[in-house]
This record gives structure tokens, sequence and C-alpha cells, in this order.
């Protein structure tokens, strides 16, 4: 074990040491609060270009295992924890690449980005210059305006369930595995899609889901006039980066939020019923307020906008992550309950 | 959906005597639930016989009932109060089996008084085993399966490996596990054997898969979030009350997780728990991740309050406010207060939780860990490491560790590799302290609960102005040093808070409510040794430590606190010292003119016996340092003495051992000058039995007034020459009409929740003013006068989960807990507190007496009383003979070890034929003999078993003179002893 460090762009140095591949590693750093699914949460496209801290105090503890993957490789791009557990998942870190550290103050980096906002860094493995370090961090592009989604799409179209009692298409903003499993379980056949696909051919479809996906959905222009396009021709839903994507589509904004929600025990009101789902979140950004219109679900931490629908339009999205994984099943409903509705109108 | 406007008044059932499986954590639980329903403008009624609970305390309540929780007992409160609902899920098991009797018999219909927290049909699917199986079965869920089995010939189809248990033994004696058709064969012919009623079950083992358990709240929209995870280290097999657990669950991959977490949601919908919390528990084949759901407690729980400890999540507030109508999106989160409790809290630390056992007390007990809970205390280690919190949750036990688990999981055992490091680490390193806040510091929180911890930065609190008194609690209970001593230090914390101070409390036994952090400013959950107290006390730099209401605990580290140069508020260490070091304190008394029995101190068995020679048999050997859990012990003659030192090291007390003594026990108030003469209380028993065992009158009966003078005088006199400044205990011993003094403990004792309710005055905080620096006349106490009502306080022992000890009150205390009963004469009050105890003494039927040589005489006129009142006399060979010598008509019963083919009296007692047991013991001990083969039967028969004749002398004035009486309030006994004193 070497030693190693995480330098914010403020300059703050959290000390630890080293138990991943070699770096830096050049990120957004972010925390997540979910006490199981390291390995889920390291392979899921929505972490693409960020260091992640967890919350939890011991990571590892059960190893890995392929099927937890959520993708086909690591989106994040460093780990950073207070007590790593291994040999299994640091072997596994070292294979895919990521910087780890550990032996990190976890909490207290846990407090300063709440307090100061995600920001970008460097996880080192190893000895580094501070200032040349810190000189790298700030050339970085910020996370606000980055257009992550070309960097995890697929770039073909391919088909995951060919069977199905109805035909749903999932465009690719980031998908993880566990959409279209659920979709697929639900009983549809499953297409999936690059992000850059078009209009007409996602209309011919007995349903869409949005996928989730990294990145800032402001400067995805293209993605929201295709979602704009398909509006009212099928049945839309949209999952974390698609339901930012359905936001701005029908003519909402998104903002950064200041340090996000990351995490397996977020509670959301769903107004409509007046229930509480306890849900799995990941995102950096949201729906602004202001505009209630279409407002189904709203974050019972910091009343940010959870949820959307335009029965009109046939279409509805969620900020958090009915797919679970990691996280709670409360909201796997939704995932259902969409491919039971294409169900009952084919 | 708000609170419910059709509530106006609720009743709350605790959950009665410290016992081992029902803790303190139920007073925990219900003193959250008393001020949250308070807050909410509710009028409160509690019923609870347990008085050493911060729940009864005249203020928690608008009504307090010490009673007997049976249904008699708690409908008659009903009956007196009609409230619109009774609470019974903060109470355990014992608040439920009240609500189902109650149910049962129609009160709460008659009443129109409804259930809630859990509906009767909740508590039902629950608690039945058929109908919870049917409901669990209904989620596609597995309980074990089982089968009740009345012969060999009915296993055709008895899946293995199977666990049979014998119905209606001790402590599930005679059970075991079976792996082949021929082993199960086996068991079975051995437990219809040993079954008193020739039944066992036979289960589907479990045994070695691993434990889990997950805490789930329910409101009334349904929404259901899961607060806590919770492993067992040691599998199933082990009650998990009796393992070791940790929180957050450290081996299951989310995916599994989330099937327990799924699963558990199910359960507690289709039970239908809709306004409360449950404990459900499973066990899961490691490797083939196969679930069976093994019980699930529709109420808050031991653990319940573990977790909520752990989190930082009250479950029991949180309870209490859904099952007056709240949705838990109603309820806000009390850590960051910005947030609500429909969420699942976080944690960014580990927590561990170790049982605390009590085997040296049981001699001949079998150890071996079971189905059976047999731990009686626990402590609870933060860290944010696995390792750091195992370690800080054993430095927290205060004694020996000695934990064979079976089955550990590979990862637990791998992390205990470094053990002995962490171990070395943690003495040698100063902590740091974090807070707890549900959620991982993602919300803000302002918490006061704090946590200590190495290798990263501190989270400092808020700097306040006010002064700071650091409290230092009890530690793990044990027997000796139970939930008595957390009233104590709560009231302290309470106290100090009024006049103006921050208190902060150091505990680490996560039952309690000292540990809750709404009690104190701070909180700072860490092991009782001198490490972490003097750390914490670097950190506060408190104006005084108080230590004089943890017990024992904070005695042993005031010598650290002095030297560290911190100061100890009111009694000084020097006074601890003079009392406890035999010599000096010979010698005050000498100098005061106070006797005490005479005494020596011995080196070996022969300078004990020649010390014996000198100041007369009996004597009292006490040795300091004991091998093999022996203690006290009363010897007759030379060779018991020289027994009593086989094994031991060390200097040894030998005191003169006062027979037929009236013992009697003060708690006083003195200010260094004044004293305050608070309660005089006496013991039924005699000299001998444990004082924590005897049952004990308020006030004392038997006194002479002469004698009652030379006792203040004594304590007013005692209370200076040590430099007590708060409270202090004094033991006296009353032979021939001489006062001695026995013990004395300048300190908050045992009796001191029962004294300030017997009496009407708060000790605890009457002690802590003068510790801050008040006069005694400044407190304006009421006169110095002996309660007009009797208040009787009696012991309850735990034999029934020790089967091989024998059930025998003796000098070494084992009560596990307590009650207390009032009432305008002692019969009542006697018979009363006998049947909280869960002894009821008979009305009618038959007496078993069988009494040692030097008890016959004394035990005729019992007997005689006996006989008058109509119940038939058995007794054994010497006692039939003495008993009719003296006129009385008794039926001999054969001895076990007597030769014959009638029915011998262990026959007598298994068959019901026997409603009382009286049998002195022979002195000395005596393995599997007469005397305890009968109190072993009686035991498990659950016969009310008396083993001294003073108690049976209590017991049968009792029967003969006990009064139906209506049970009035604490708070109406104060305010009519006030009108008496002011009359």
């Amino acid at each position: 074990m070497s030693r190693g460090s995480l330098i914010l762009e403020d300059g703050t140095v959290f000390e630890g040491e080293s138990v991943g591949a070699a770096g830096p590693a050049f990120g957004e750093a972010v925390f997540t609060t979910s006490m199981t699914g390291y390995q889920e949460v390291a392979t899921d496209p929505s972490f693409e270009g960020q260091i992640v801290c967890f919350t939890a105090p011991m990571v590892g503890n059960y190893g890995v295992d392929e099927h937890r993957s959520e993708s086909r490789r690591a989106h994040a791009k460093a780990v950073v924890m207070r007590d790593a557990r291994g040999p299994e998942w640091t072997d596994w870190l070292c294979e895919h690449g990521l910087v780890a550290l550990t032996g990190v103050d976890t909490r207290s980096l846990v407090l300063h980005l709440r307090e100061r906002g995600a920001m970008r860094a460097a996880a080192v493995a190893g000895d580094a210059d501070l200032d040349e370090t810190l000189a790298a961090v700030r050339a970085q592009p910020q996370m606000a305006g980055a257009a992550l989604v070309a960097g995890v799409s697929t770039r073909e179209a391919y088909t995951f369930a060919a069977e199905g009692a109805v035909r749903v298409a999932v465009v690719d903003y980031g998908c993880k595995r566990s959409i279209l499993r659920r979709v697929a379980a639900a009983g549809a056949a499953v297409d999936v899609f690059p992000h850059g696909v078009d209009a007409d051919t996602l209309a011919g479809y007995d349903g869409v889901v949005l996928s989730p996906g990294p990145g800032d959905p402001a400067p995805l222009g293209g993605e929201a006039r295709t979602v704009e396009e398909l509006l009212g021709r099928t049945p839309v839903l949209g999952v974390c980066l698609g339901h930012q994507l359905l936001a701005v589509a029908t003519g909402k904004q998104t903002f950064k939020l200041p340090f996000g929600h990351r995490g397996a025990n977020h509670p959301v009101v769903d107004h409509a019923t007046r229930r509480v789902l306890v849900t799995s979140q990941n995102h950096g950004f949201a729906v602004a307020p202001g505009d209630e219109s279409g407002v189904t679900h709203s974050s019972l931490y910091d009343g940010t906008v959870e949820g959307l629908a335009y029965p009109e339009l046939r279409a509805r999205s969620v900020q958090f992550h009915p797919e679970a994984s990691p996280g709670p099943h409360d909201a796997s409903v939704l995932l259902e309950g969409f491919v039971e509705e294409l169900k009952a109108v084919a | 959906m708000p609170r419910r406007r059709d509530l106006e008044s609720i009743c709350l059932v605790g959950s009665g005597p410290i016992v081992i499986g029902q803790a303190a954590e139920f007073d925990y639980a219900g003193c959250q639930a008393l001020k949250v329903l308070r807050e909410d403008g509710f009028r409160t009624i509690v019923v609870n016989s347990n008085p050493a609970t911060i729940m009864t305390d005249p203020g928690f309540a608008d009504r307090t009932y010490l009673e007997p929780l049976d249904l008699e007992g708690v409908a008659g409160v009903l009956r007196r109060e009609r409230p619109d609902a009774l609470l019974p899920t903060m109470g355990g098991g014992t608040a439920l089996n009240v609500a189902r009797e109650l149910h049962g018999a129609g009160v709460l219909r008659e009443l129109g008084i409804e259930l809630i927290g859990a509906n009767m049909e909740a508590i039902s699917r629950a608690e039945d085993r058929e109908l919870f199986k049917t409901t669990v079965e209904s989620c596609g869920l597995k309980v074990p399966t089982s089968r009740i089995v009345t012969s060999v010939d009915d296993l055709a189809g008895v899946s293995l490996p199977a666990v049979v248990r014998p119905a209606f033994t001790l402590g599930g004696h005679g059970g075991g596990f079976a792996d082949t058709p021929q082993q199960l064969r086996a068991q079975v012919e051995r437990g219809l054997s040993e079954s008193p009623i020739g039944q066992v079950l036979v289960e589907e083992s479990v045994r070695g898969w691993d434990e889990f358990e997950l805490e789930v709240v329910r409101d009334r929209a349904d929404n259901v979030v899961v607060v806590c995870s919770i492993e067992n280290l040691d599998p199933m097999g082990v009650h998990t009350g009796d393992s070791i657990t940790v929180a957050p669950q450290m081996t299951l991959s989310d995916e599994a997780y989330q099937e327990l977490r799924d699963a558990a949601i199910a359960v507690i919908r289709a039970v239908g728990v809709d306004t409360g919390g449950s404990n459900i528990q499973f066990a899961r084949e490691r490797t083939t991740g196969e679930l069976r759901v093994i019980e699930m407690n529709p109420r808050v729980s031991r653990s319940s309050a573990l977790a909520s400890k752990a989190t930082g999540y009250p479950i029991a507030k949180v309870a209490a406010k859904l099952a007056v109508g709240y949705t838990l999106d109603e309820v806000p989160n009390d850590l960051t207060r910005t947030t609500p409790a429909s969420f699942e809290p976080t944690l960014d630390y580990v927590v561990v939780k170790i049982p605390r056992f009590a085997f040296e007390k049981f001699a001949g007990a079998d150890r071996t860990l079971g189905t059976q809970m047999k731990s009686v205390g626990e402590t609870m280690g933060i860290g944010r490491s696995f390792l750091e919190a195992f370690v800080k949750a054993k430095r927290g036990l205060e004694g020996p560790f000695e934990w064979r688990p079976e089955n550990l999981h590979p990862w637990f055992e791998r992390e205990l590799a470094g053990l002995a490091a962490e171990d070395a680490r943690q003495q040698a390193e100063p902590p740091v302290y974090r807070r707890i806040d549900s959620c991982a510091g993602e919300v803000e929180a302002e918490s006061n609960y704090f946590y200590g911890t190495w290798g990263e930065r501190d989270e400092r609190p808020p700097a306040g102005d006010a002064a700071r008194v650091v409290i230092l609690g009890s530690g793990p209970n044990r027997i000796g040093q139970g939930i008595e001593f957390d009233y104590c230090c709560v009231h302290a914390v309470q106290t100090f808070r009024a006049l103006g101070y921050e208190a902060v409390m150091v505990n680490c036994n996560p039952e309690t409510v000292s540990t809750d952090y709404d009690t104190s400013d701070r909180l700072y959950f860490e092991p009782l040794d001198a490490a972490s107290v003097l750390a914490v006390c670097e950190r506060e730099r408190p104006e005084g430590v108080v230590i004089q209401f943890g017990g024992q605990t904070p005695l042993k580290l005031a010598r650290a606190i002095e030297a560290a140069g911190f100061r100890i508020l009111g009694t000084p260490f020097e006074a601890v010292d003079l009392a406890e070091d035999r010599e000096r304190f010979g010698s005050l008394l000498r100098e005061l003119g106070i006797r005490c029995p005479e005494w020596g101190i011995a080196a070996s068995g022969a300078e004990a016996v020649d010390i014996a020679d000198r100041i007369g048999y009996p004597v009292l050997v006490r040795p300091s340092y004991v091998l093999g859990g022996r203690a006290m012990r009363v010897c007759h003659d030379a060779g018991d003495v020289r027994e009593a030192f086989a094994g031991v090291q060390g200097p040894t007390l030998v005191d003169r051992f006062l027979e037929r003594a009236i013992e009697i026990d003060v708690d006083a108030l003195c200010d260094g000058a004044d004293s305050y003469v608070a309660a005089v209380m006496q013991h039924v028993e005699e000299a001998g039995v444990h004082s924590g065992d005897s049952a004990c009158v308020l006030p004392a009966q038997s006194l002479t007034p002469e004698a009652t003078a030379e006792i203040h005088s004594i304590v007013r006199r005692l209370g200076p020459a040590l430099g007590v400044v708060g409270i202090l205990n004094v033991q006296l011993a009353v032979a021939e009409e001489e006062v001695f003094v026995l013990e004395v403990n300048p300190r908050a004792s045992r009796t001191v929740p029962f004294a300030s309710k017997a009496i009407g005055v708060n000790l605890v905080a009457a002690a802590c003013r003068l510790a801050a620096g008040a006069r005694l006349a400044e407190l304006e106490l009421p006169a110095e006068r002996p309660p007009r009502q009797v208040s009787v306080k009696a012991a309850v022992l735990p034999f029934a989960r020790f089967p091989g000890a024998d059930p025998v009150l003796g000098p070494e205390m084992r009560s596990t807990g307590e009650v207390m009963t009032s009432a305008a004469d002692l019969p009542t009050a006697f018979a009363k507190a006998e049947r909280a105890a869960g002894r009821a003494l008979p009305g009618e039927g038959a007496v078993f007496l069988s009494v040692r040589d030097e008890d016959k005489a004394a035990s005729i006129p019992v007997a005689a009383a006996f006989a008058g009142l109509g119940f038939q006399l058995y007794a054994t060979g010497g006692t039939a003979r003495t008993l009719r010598g003296a006129g009385l008509e008794v039926l001999d019963v054969r001895k076990v070890s007597e030769p014959g083919d009638a029915p011998s009296v262990v026959d007598l007692i298994r068959r019901g034929r026997c409603n009382l047991v009286v049998n002195t013991p022979d002195l000395g001990p005596e393995p599997r003999s007469d005397g305890y083969l009968i109190r072993e039967a009686a035991l498990a028969a659950r016969v009310p078993c008396i083993t001294t004749v003073a108690a049976a002398t209590a017991a049968v004035h009792a029967i003969a003179n006990a009064r139906a009486e209506t049970a009035l309030s604490l708070q109406e006994r104060m305010d009519a002893e006030a009108a008496a004193r002011a009359s």
C-alpha cells in the first residue's frame, strides 16, 4: 500500500492510502450514502467523471460478483473510502482501473462537500506535487455544462430482450442493466438505442424509456429535441437524466444541486397518494422549482422536483431510480406499472 | 394525517420488573412515548410495578400506578381512570400479554377502550405460532416447519436436521438437535420423558444459519421504513439477546439485503401492524441464501432500543406519534430537525453490542448458550470500523470477556484477527469525537450525540457559556447494578440542567434512558473506563464530575479522575475510600462509638478459623478476590470456614454473623454537616439474605422507638464524619435491641427510587443540589417522618433461566429486578407485591413445609396460621414430626432420597397438588440435595417457593389479612402524604 490523497479544487487535501489503480484520476468529488452496493455504484454510468466517496464506513465486505455490475466497465474515476476491505474488492478496483483511496477521513470530506458543494478534484495514488495537481484539477472542465452522454451511450442499437408482450425502446444515455432487466422481466421486448436515436424510430415502439445518465442535461439540446418530437406519439417514461430531458422538452429548466442526492434512503412523496417512497438516488442536477405544473413527486429532504407527469402526452418521469441496485425496491412498481399499462393498451 | 382528535387520555402499560429478556429498554421506550403524548396534549396514565423506572416518576405522566401488571391490577386502574385508549406496545411481552388478557376478559369492550399501537388481530397474527406461519406463508415466505409430537411414532416426514424442544421444562431442558433419524428418535424419547406433559415440539433446525433482524416502522398511510438492520455474530441457535450483534449488517450484498428488506415489509403489512414498529428476525443460509422468518415482535423491543441508539432514530417516540394518528412524513427527524422521519437512517460508523452474563452468581448452572436468553445486560460500542466498535463494546463490559462463537462468518473472523492490536491502540491514543446524525453527514444536524474514534478530525460541539458537569453512568446492567442507577443518573442530569449547568452524560448501555440523546445536553456513548472518561473530561473541561449515582462503576474511576486534576462534585472520593477500607472504617466507628459486628481480616483458612474462634460463630466469610464465582458464605464451624477458603486468594473478611437480626436499610442526605434521614426501611428476610434480594418494607414495622432513635443518631453522625455531600446509604442490623452498622455506601443505593417514591421526595434531585453547594436547610424538604402508606419492594429472581443452580436466597445477590406496591397496611401491600413479582400467594389449597432444624421451632406458628386459614399441610420427616408434636394435622410426604413407592414431594409439586412451598435450606452447599430437588420442582411447576421463615411469616399474614383496596396513583398518595404532614 502506498500513500494517496484526494486534492480538492479549493486546495483542501485529504490524506489516505492507495489501494487501487495508479493515478491521478480527475473528476468531480461527490459522496453517496448508500450502505450497500459499492460495485453497482462504481459501474453505474451516471457516475461517469466522478470521484465517489462512500459514507459507509467499511466498503468491500462481501467481495465482488460480475452480475452485480451495472454496465460493462467502471465509470466512477476513483473511489474514496474510510476503510476498504479486501482483497476481492481492491483487486477488482485495480483490474478496473479505478484509483482507490482508503483510510481517508471521509466524514470530514462529506461535511466539507456538503458545505462547499461538490467540486473538482484529483485522486492521487502515490505522491504528487500539490501545486501541479491543483493546477491540473482547476484546468478540468466543470460538471455544470458537461455533456457526458456520448461517452457512455451504446454506439450501436441492440436487442436486450427479443420476446415480450409489448415492445419497449430504451434510449441509452448511460443506462443501468437493472433498468433493462426490470423492463424485460415485466414482460416487454427491449431494444436499446444510442443517445442520438431519432424520434421516428422511437415512435414505432409501444413505449419508450429515457434512461438515466451522467452529466448536465442543459447542453443535451439534441437529445431534448428528440424527446420533444417524440412526446404524444408513444408513451414515455423518463428516469433520472431521462426525467430531466423530459422536463427540458416540456419547457422546464434544470439547475445544479449544491452537492447532489446520492444514496438509498431518500424520502419522496407521491402527491397523488400522499404516500412516501424510500428511494435510490444519484443525481447532481435537478428540475428547477417555480413551475409546479406536472409535478407528481417531491423530495422530502429539500422539496426538489422528483417526478413529472403529462397524461395528455402519455409521458411521465421520476428523478429517482425505480430500478434501485443499489437501494430499496419501493419504487420498482413504476417500471413494472409502465409495462403493464403498455400491455393494457396493446 | 394529523393527531387524532377523538382521543383525550391514554393509558400506557410498562414492562414490570427487570427480568432476563425485559430490561431498561422498555423504560426508555415508555419515557419517549409519554414525552411525546404529553407534548401532544394527551392525558397520560401509566401502570408499571417497577419503581426503578423513570417512566413511573410522578412528573412523567398525569397519573402513575405502581400496581401488578396482571389482569386484576391493570383492569382496576382502567376502571378508575377510564382512558380512551390503551397503548400496550411500549411494555414488552408483559404489556402485550396484559392487553390480550384485558381483551379476552372483555374489559376493553366493557369500558370502551381502544387498543392503539397495534390492534388485537395484528398482535395475534404475530404472537400465535400457527397464525404467524399462515401469515408469513401468505407473503410467499417461509417459517421453519414444526410439529407437536407426543409419541416417537409421530415422526414420519420430519425434515432433518431438526431441533427437539420439550414442552414446559426449565430453560428448554431436555431439548437438543438431531441430524439423523436415529438421533431424532433418541432426542424425542428423551424430550418426552423430560416434559411433564409428555409433549415435544420438533422443528426444522436452522442452527448455524446467519441471523439478521430488521427494525421496521409502518404508519396508517401504509408508509414503511426500515430503521436499521442488525446482524448476529452468533448464528441461529444462540438467542439474539445473548449474541454479539452488529449494525448495520456487514456481510450481505445489496441484493441480499434488499431481499430481507422486501420480506420484512411484506411481513409487517401482512401481520397488520399499522401504527408502530416491529422487529422481524430472519435466518439465512449462508451459501444458498435461503430465508426463514423466525419471529416478529409487533411492538418496540430490546432490538428496537438498540437500533434507536445505533441510528439516532427514536423508534419508540416515532411509534407513539404514529399510534395517535400522525404519519411518518409528519414526524420530524429529531437530529436534523429539517427532514422527516419517513426515511431510513444511514450510518457512517459501526455499532457492536456485546451481552453481559452473570453465570458466576449461579453455581451449577449450565453456561451453554441456546435459545433461552441468559444474559443480564449489554454494552454497545460505536466506532468507525467493526473492529473499533467491537473493542469499544468489550471495554464497556467491565468484566471478563469469554466468547466461543460457533460457525462465525469468515468475514468477522478475519476482522477479529486484529483484536489485540486494536485494544492496545485504543488505550494508547486519545480519541476524537464524531456526531451521530442519522444521515451520514448529508443533512446538517446539530446533534448532541457523540462517539469517540481515532485518526480523524474532531467535530466540536458549539461552545456554551454554561458551567458543565460530567455525569458518569453505570454501564451494562448486571446483577447488583441495574436500572436503579440509571434512574439516579437521569435525575442527576435533569437536576443539574435545572440548576443551569450543561449536563454531559457518559454511558455505554444501549437499553437506558440515560443514553437517550434527549436526556442530556450532550451524550458521549463511550465505555466507562479511565481512558475514555478522562478523554471526555479533557474535552468538556467540566466544573465537576458526578460519580455518586452510577453505582460502583464511576467510583472505580474516581481516583483516576482526581489524579487527572478534575473535581469530583459532592462527596469526595476520600469518603468512599474511608467507607470501603475496613481498617479505616473500623477505627472511624470506634471513634464515633458506633457498634459493628466483630470482624477480622484473614490471609489464610487457619487465620480465619482463629478469628472466628475469637469473635464466635456463625461468621460471614467474604473473600475480596474469588475464583470460580464463589463469594460470601455463612459458616457455622471451622470446617465451613476452611471449605469457604478453598480457592480463595488475598485478604478475606471474617464478620460475626448476627442471627435473627432485623436488617435495616437507610437512605439519607448529608451536606457535610447536617443530615436528613429520608427513609428507614426494614428487610423482610433476616440478615444473611442479600439486601438486594430481600423484600423490603417502608416504614420499618418492628423497630422500637429507641432503636429508631439510635438509627437516626448513627446516620447523622456517619454522614458528616465520612464527609458526605449528597446521598448515602447505611445498612444496619438490630439484634436483641442493639443496633449494629453493617455497611455504609456514600453514594446512591439500589433503594433510592423505591424510597423516593414511597416518601414522595426526589432524593437524587436533593443530593445533586447539595453536591452543587446548597445547604440542607435551603432545600426545604418535608419533615423527616415515616410515610402513612406502607410500601413493599419485592425482588424478582431469574432462577428459571439457570437450571442446575439452587433457587435459594443467600448472601450473594441474584435478583435482576424489583417491584413496588403500596397500600394502607402491610399485608395488603405485601400480597400485592408478591402478585406483582409473579408469584401470587394462594388463598387456599395445600402448603408443603420442609425446614432445617434451626427453623423448626419458628415454623410452628407459620404452619399453625396456614392450618387456621384452612390450608392442608404437607411435610417431610422431621418437619412433619415437629408440626404434629405441636398438635397440627400434617400429611407425610416422602423425600426423593427416601425409598418407597408413595409419591415423593417432587411428584406432589409436579402434579399441582401443592400451592405453596416453604423450604428453608440446610446450611452449606449440598448439590442435588432433597431441598434442592424440592425447590427446583417448585420453580418448574411455577409454585411459589419461600426459602426463609421470615418470608413465610409475612406471606401467611398477607394471606390472612390482605384486603381488597382501591389502588391509588402515586400522585394521589404523594398529595395525601403532603396533606398529612401539613395537618
